[in-house]
């Protein structure tokens, strides 16, 4: 379908109160509760990281592999531009680049979470776990759910390239890509916040 | 209220706010790759040590808006996006406050 074609389309959407996009609208509401849940968590890391009773296991800075970290980071940020440029993409109608952009997403979150598996089984390896200690608890409840989040981004972008392969993606292909990428950014600001506050800021 | 057509600022030919080209999304990501190597270099710079912390803030929030204000679109979208993102930023930092706080105020925590 041409770009042409949906605008034609896009203009018979029903109005809203706003003027605005009602699902765009729920999506930020929906981020916004998400920045209150991070924030709790973030909090909660914060308050606890310094709390290992001896023999309980490691301290954060005994176990931070910060370089490591940095290049989960570097490959989370870099699946930003791969995601605003499928958009890109799809916004001027070429729903094969759109595929490959999101495919490219993909692939790094998949990166970024087979590195978080590999940091979490060599932490419980040397003595971090959920129950070890409150620090344990609390990096792994919140890097954890961050995981989790990757997680279903993921999922939504495999099924975006799914449909779009199957050309069940519809007239509104680049609002769909541009929600999932909206979920998919925030993911991302989490983990600037989440890098520099539990791995950079170094604890006591 | 009377109801109003959407705004599609992505598909229509109007002049109306835009989304940025690939090539100012890639300056983008180029600028924040860079900062991130520079707070990863500051990490490991002893001299500097006092100023590790406010340093690591500046640049965590610049990266942040970075990322808010261009590729998640919020410099060009309606300001009621951002308002729905702002109110939960205030949120999580009156709940940060909060943990500050009692940081400060009560007695320490027992180590577990």
């Amino acid at each position: 379908m041409s770009a042409s074609e949906q605008v034609i389309t896009v203009g018979h959407e029903p109005p809203t109160a706003t003027g605005l996009d009602n699902t765009k609208l729920a999506m930020w509401a929906f981020l916004g509760s998400e920045c209150l849940f991070f924030g709790s968590l973030i909090s909660t890391y914060l308050l606890y990281r310094n709390r290992v009773c001896a023999g309980c296991g490691p301290h954060p800075h005994q176990i931070y592999n910060i370089p490591y970290t940095s290049v989960s980071s570097f490959v989370l940020l870099m699946s930003s531009l791969t995601m605003v440029l499928a958009l890109a993409a799809v916004q001027k109608g070429d729903q094969r680049a759109m595929r490959i952009w999101l495919l490219a997403t993909a692939f790094l979150g998949m990166t970024f979470i087979g590195g978080q598996i590999f940091e979490f089984t060599d932490f419980y390896h040397r003595g971090l776990s959920l129950s070890a200690s409150t620090f344990g608890s609390a990096f792994f409840v919140l890097t954890g759910f961050h995981g989790a989040h990757v997680t279903v981004g993921i999922l939504m972008l495999l099924s975006l390239v799914a449909m779009s392969s199957l050309g069940r993606l519809g007239p509104q292909a680049a609002r769909k890509v541009e929600l999932i990428g909206l979920y998919w950014h925030f993911v991302d600001i989490v983990w600037i916040v989440i890098f520099t506050v539990v791995y950079l800021i170094p604890s006591k | 209220m009377p109801l109003k057509q959407p705004v599609y600022e992505d598909y229509e030919a109007h002049d109306g706010p835009r989304h940025p080209e690939p090539r100012q999304y890639v300056t983008i990501a180029v600028v924040l790759a860079v900062i991130t190597a520079i707070e990863v270099s500051v990490y490991y710079v002893t001299s500097v040590k006092d100023l590790l912390v406010p340093m690591l803030i500046v640049m965590s929030v610049i990266k942040f808006m970075l990322v808010a204000l261009w590729f998640m679109h919020l410099r060009f979208d309606s300001h009621v996006f951002r308002r729905f993102f702002l109110i939960g930023i205030v949120l999580a930092l009156v709940v940060f406050s909060v943990v500050l706080v009692t940081l400060l105020t009560r007695a320490p925590l027992p180590a577990g």
